[in-house]
C-alpha cells in the first residue's frame, strides 16, 4: 500500500522534497512527509516573520522610511534599557532558583511515596495547570494586595502594623512566577525521580553514606537532566510572562515583554520593537544554551 | 563521623535474628524468625518469591524497620542504627552500581563517606581492583563492562570498606549459566579472605547447595528447615522441604507396622517399602513417602518391594535417563538411570520399580489437602 503511494506520487514530488527517505544514521524508515504540516507552518508563521522582524530592525526610524542601526544603538546604548534586559534574565534565574528549591523536596517526598500518594500528588500539582494563566495571576492579586489575604493576616496576627508592599515589586511577582510555573519544573523532574532505582540510595546509604551526602553524591547528579529541562521551561516562561509581568509588576516594573509590547503598539515605534524582541529571543536562548551546556557537564551516564 | 575502616582485618562476627517479625499491612512478611549465623558462615535464605527472605535481608541492612524481634551482631543490638552506621557489605541483584562514576570512584565510595584520606582512597582502590582481578578497568564507566565483571565491581565497592557483614541479595540470577560457577567460586574466596560473615537471599536451590554452609529454607515468612545443603537435600523435615529442594516422588501409603528405626509401609501403588523415620506414626496411619528420581531403580521381575509401572518416555538428560512412568494407583513417577553409552533409550513398556540399594527416603504424614508443590 504505501509502496504503491510512493511509486505513483514520486515523479510528481518536486525537486525540492526528494531527499532520502532513509535517516542517515540507519535509524528506523520514517516518512519524512509526516513532518510536513507542521514543518510548513513554521515556514510560514515563524521563519517568514522571523526575517521579517529582523529587517524591521534595520530601519533607523519608527516611520521605516531610511535604513540604519540607529534602533540598535539606542537600545544597546542605553543603560536604561540594558537593565531592562538584566531584569528580565534576572526574573527566570529567581524563577528557577525559588522553583528549585520548592521542587526538589517535593520530589524526594514523591520518590519515597506510594503509587496512589503519587497519583495524588501528579492531580494536585497537575490541577493548577487546568486553570488559566490570567485567571492563576489575578488570584495572586487578591493574596498579594495591600488590603489582600497576606497583609490582612499579618495584621492581625500584629507582625506588622501597616500593609506590606507585595504588589508591584520583584517579590511579589517572583511569588506568584514561581507558583505559576512549578509543574513545568516538578513534571520532568518528578519523571526522573520515578526512574531511579532505589537500590543506588540504598547501596549508597549501605556504603556509609548519609542522607544528605546520597542526595548530592547520588540523587542530585543522577536527577540533573530532569532538573535541566524543568530549569529550562521555567526559565523561558517566566522570562516571557507578559500577563503576569504586567499584572503584578505594574507600571513601575518594566521587563522586555512590556517594553516590546508598549513600543509596538503605544509608540508606533516598530524597529525599536524589533530590536527587543530579537534581544529577548536571543538572551532568553543564550540562557537555555547555558543550561545546555550543564548538562552536558553532567556526567549521567 | 563514622569509624574510620580497620587496618587489619577484623575477626569475624555472629549474626543472630531473635524473633524478627514483619509485616506489610496485616499480613506477616516475616514471621518471628530465629536464626544462628556463626562467625564467618554463609547461610543462604532459600525460598519462593514472596517467602520473606528479602524482607528480612533489607532489615537486617536496616533499610526496613522491624515490628519485633531484634538483630544482633557480634554481641551488638544494630536496630537503633541507620543503615550508614551497620557496616555492612550489600551486593544487590542488578549490582546498583553507580552509573555517573567510574569504577575507581565506586569502589572509592564508601571510603570517601567515611572521610578516608585521597591516599588510602587510591590505595584501597589499586588494592580492591587487583582482589577481583580488575586491574586496569578503574577509569571504565560501569556500562563499559560485562555482567560478571559489574558484579566484581559490586563485591569490590562492598568490600572496600571492610565490612564485618556481607549481604547477597540474588547475586547470581542476573549472569549467565556459564559465568554463575566462576562467580559463586569468586565470592566463595572473597568471603574466605574477608572473614566475613554472609548472608546470601536466592530462590535457586542450586546456587543455594553450591556456596552456603548452610541453608535456611524458608516459606511464608518463617524457616522451615535449617541445615546443611545435605541435611535439607537427604532429610527434609517438611513436605514443603522436600518439594522445594530437588525434584521427588510422592507415593501415598499407610503404616503397616513398626520396625527398628523406621516402619514398613504399604504403598497404594502395590508394594511395601521399610522407610527410615525419627518421626512418630500409628499403625494404619496415611502417609506420604518421598523418594527422589535417582533412588529409585527399574527392574523386570516383579517382587514383593517393587511396584509396577508403565513406563511413557524416556529422556537423555547428560549421563541420566530420566523416565516418565505411572503407577497403578495413578501416581507420576520419574525415575533417573544412568545411561549405558551406545545403549537404545527403552521407550514405553511395563516394568517394575524399586528402591536402589543406598536409598533414603522420607516419610511425612498425609496432609488432609493435596500436599503444597511449587
Amino acid at each position: 500500500m504505501s509502496v504503491a503511494v510512493a511509486t505513483t506520487t514520486g515523479d510528481a514530488r518536486p525537486a525540492l522534497f526528494r531527499g532520502r527517505a532513509r535517516a542517515p544514521s540507519g535509524g528506523p524508515r520514517v516518512d519524512w512527509r509526516l513532518a510536513a504540516p507542521l514543518g510548513l507552518a513554521y515556514l510560514v508563521f515563524f521563519a517568514a516573520p522571523f526575517a521579517i522582524l529582523f529587517g524591521i530592525s534595520f530601519y533607523a526610524d519608527a516611520e521605516q522610511t531610511r535604513l540604519g542601526l540607529d534602533s540598535w544603538i539606542k537600545f544597546y546604548g542605553d543603560l536604561f534599557y540594558l537593565k531592562v534586559v538584566f531584569d528580565t534574565l534576572k526574573l527566570g534565574v529567581f524563577a528557577v532558583v525559588a522553583t528549585t528549591i520548592l521542587a526538589y523536596p517535593l520530589a524526594l517526598v514523591f520518590r519515597a511515596a506510594g503509587p496512589r500518594a503519587r497519583q495524588a500528588l501528579v492531580l494536585i500539582i497537575l490541577t493548577p495547570l487546568l486553570t488559566s494563566v490570567v485567571i492563576r495571576t489575578f488570584a495572586w492579586i487578591v493574596i498579594l494586595a495591600r488590603e489582600g489575604v497576606v497583609n490582612q493576616s499579618l495584621m492581625a496576627l500584629g507582625l506588622t502594623s501597616t500593609p506590606l508592599n507585595l504588589l508591584q515589586t520583584e517579590l511579589g511577582l517572583v511569588i506568584a512566577l514561581t507558583q505559576i510555573e512549578m509543574p513545568l519544573m516538578l513534571l520532568p523532574l518528578l519523571t526522573l525521580m520515578s526512574r531511579m532505582d532505589q537500590n543506588l540510595v540504598d547501596g549508597s546509604r549501605a556504603l556509609g553514606a548519609s542522607q544528605a551526602r546520597t542526595f548530592f553524591k547520588v540523587i542530585l547528579p543522577l536527577t540533573l537532566p530532569g532538573w535541566i529541562a524543568g530549569a529550562t521551561l521555567v526559565f523561558a516562561s517566566a522570562a516571557t510572562a507578559f500577563i503576569s509581568q504586567s499584572v503584578i509588576g505594574g507600571a513601575r516594573l518594566v521587563y522586555l515583554p512590556a517594553l516590546i509590547w508598549q513600543q509596538s503598539t503605544v509608540v508606533y515605534n516598530w524597529p525599536f520593537a524589533a530590536v527587543a524582541s530579537l534581544t529577548l529571543l536571543f538572551a532568553v536562548l543564550a540562557g537555555i544554551m547555558v543550561l545546555g551546556l550543564l548538562g552536558r557537564f553532567a556526567r549521567t551516564d | 563521623m563514622l569509624a574510620k575502616t580497620p587496618a587489619v582485618l577484623p575477626s569475624p562476627q555472629p549474626i543472630t535474628l531473635d524473633g524478627v517479625t514483619h509485616g506489610y499491612g496485616t499480613g506477616l512478611a516475616v514471621d518471628t524468625v530465629t536464626l544462628e549465623v556463626r562467625g564467618g558462615e554463609l547461610v543462604a535464605l532459600l525460598g519462593p518469591s514472596g517467602c520473606g527472605k528479602t524482607t528480612l535481608l533489607r532489615i537486617i541492612a536496616g533499610f526496613i524497620q522491624q515490628r519485633e524481634g531484634r538483630v544482633v551482631v557480634g554481641d551488638r543490638v544494630i536496630d537503633a542504627l541507620p543503615p550508614n552506621r551497620r557496616e555492612i557489605g550489600i551486593v544487590f541483584q542488578n549490582y546498583a552500581l553507580f552509573p555517573h562514576m567510574t569504577v575507581a570512584e565506586n569502589i572509592a565510595y564508601g571510603l570517601a563517606a567515611r572521610g578516608e584520606s585521597r591516599t588510602l582512597q587510591d590505595d584501597r582502590v589499586r588494592e580492591m581492583l587487583a582482589t577481583v582481578r580488575l586491574e586496569g578497568f578503574g577509569d571504565r564507566k560501569p556500562r563499559q563492562l560485562s555482567g560478571g565483571q559489574q558484579q566484581r565491581v559490586a563485591l569490590a565497592r562492598a568490600l572496600a570498606v571492610r565490612p564485618r557483614i556481607l549481604l547477597l541479595d540474588e547475586p547470581f540470577a542476573a549472569l549467565d549459566k556459564n559465568l554463575r560457577l566462576d562467580m559463586q567460586i569468586e565470592i566463595k574466596r572473597l568471603q574466605r579472605q574477608f572473614a566475613l560473615t554472609a548472608i546470601m537471599v536466592t530462590h535457586d536451590q542450586d546456587e543455594a547447595m553450591a556456596i552456603a554452609d548452610r541453608i535456611a529454607v524458608m516459606n511464608r515468612g518463617r524457616i522451615e528447615q535449617l541445615g546443611t545443603p545435605v541435611q535439607v537435600y537427604d532429610e527434609p523435615e517438611t513436605l514443603f522441604v522436600n518439594a522445594f529442594i530437588g525434584s521427588s516422588n510422592l507415593l501415598s501409603g499407610l503404616i503397616e507396622t513398626r520396625e527398628s528405626g523406621g516402619y514398613r509401609v504399604r504403598l497404594d501403588a502395590g508394594a511395601t517399602w521399610s522407610v527410615a523415620s525419627k518421626q512418630r506414626f500409628e499403625p494404619g496411619s496415611p502417609v506420604l513417602v518421598s523418594v527422589r528420581p535417582e533412588q529409585l531403580d527399574l527392574a523386570d521381575d516383579p517382587a514383593p518391594d517393587r511396584l509396577p509401572i508403565t513406563l511413557s518416555l524416556s529422556l537423555p538428560i547428560g549421563g541420566e535417563l530420566i523416565h516418565d512412568a505411572r503407577a497403578i494407583d495413578g501416581t507420576a513417577l520419574k525415575i533417573a538411570t544412568s545411561r549405558r553409552p551406545g545403549a537404545p533409550l527403552s521407550g514405553a513398556g511395563h516394568a517394575h520399580c524399586g528402591l536402589s540399594a543406598h536409598a533414603r527416603p522420607s516419610l511425612f504424614p498425609r496432609p488432609a489437602s493435596p500436599p503444597e508443590t511449587r
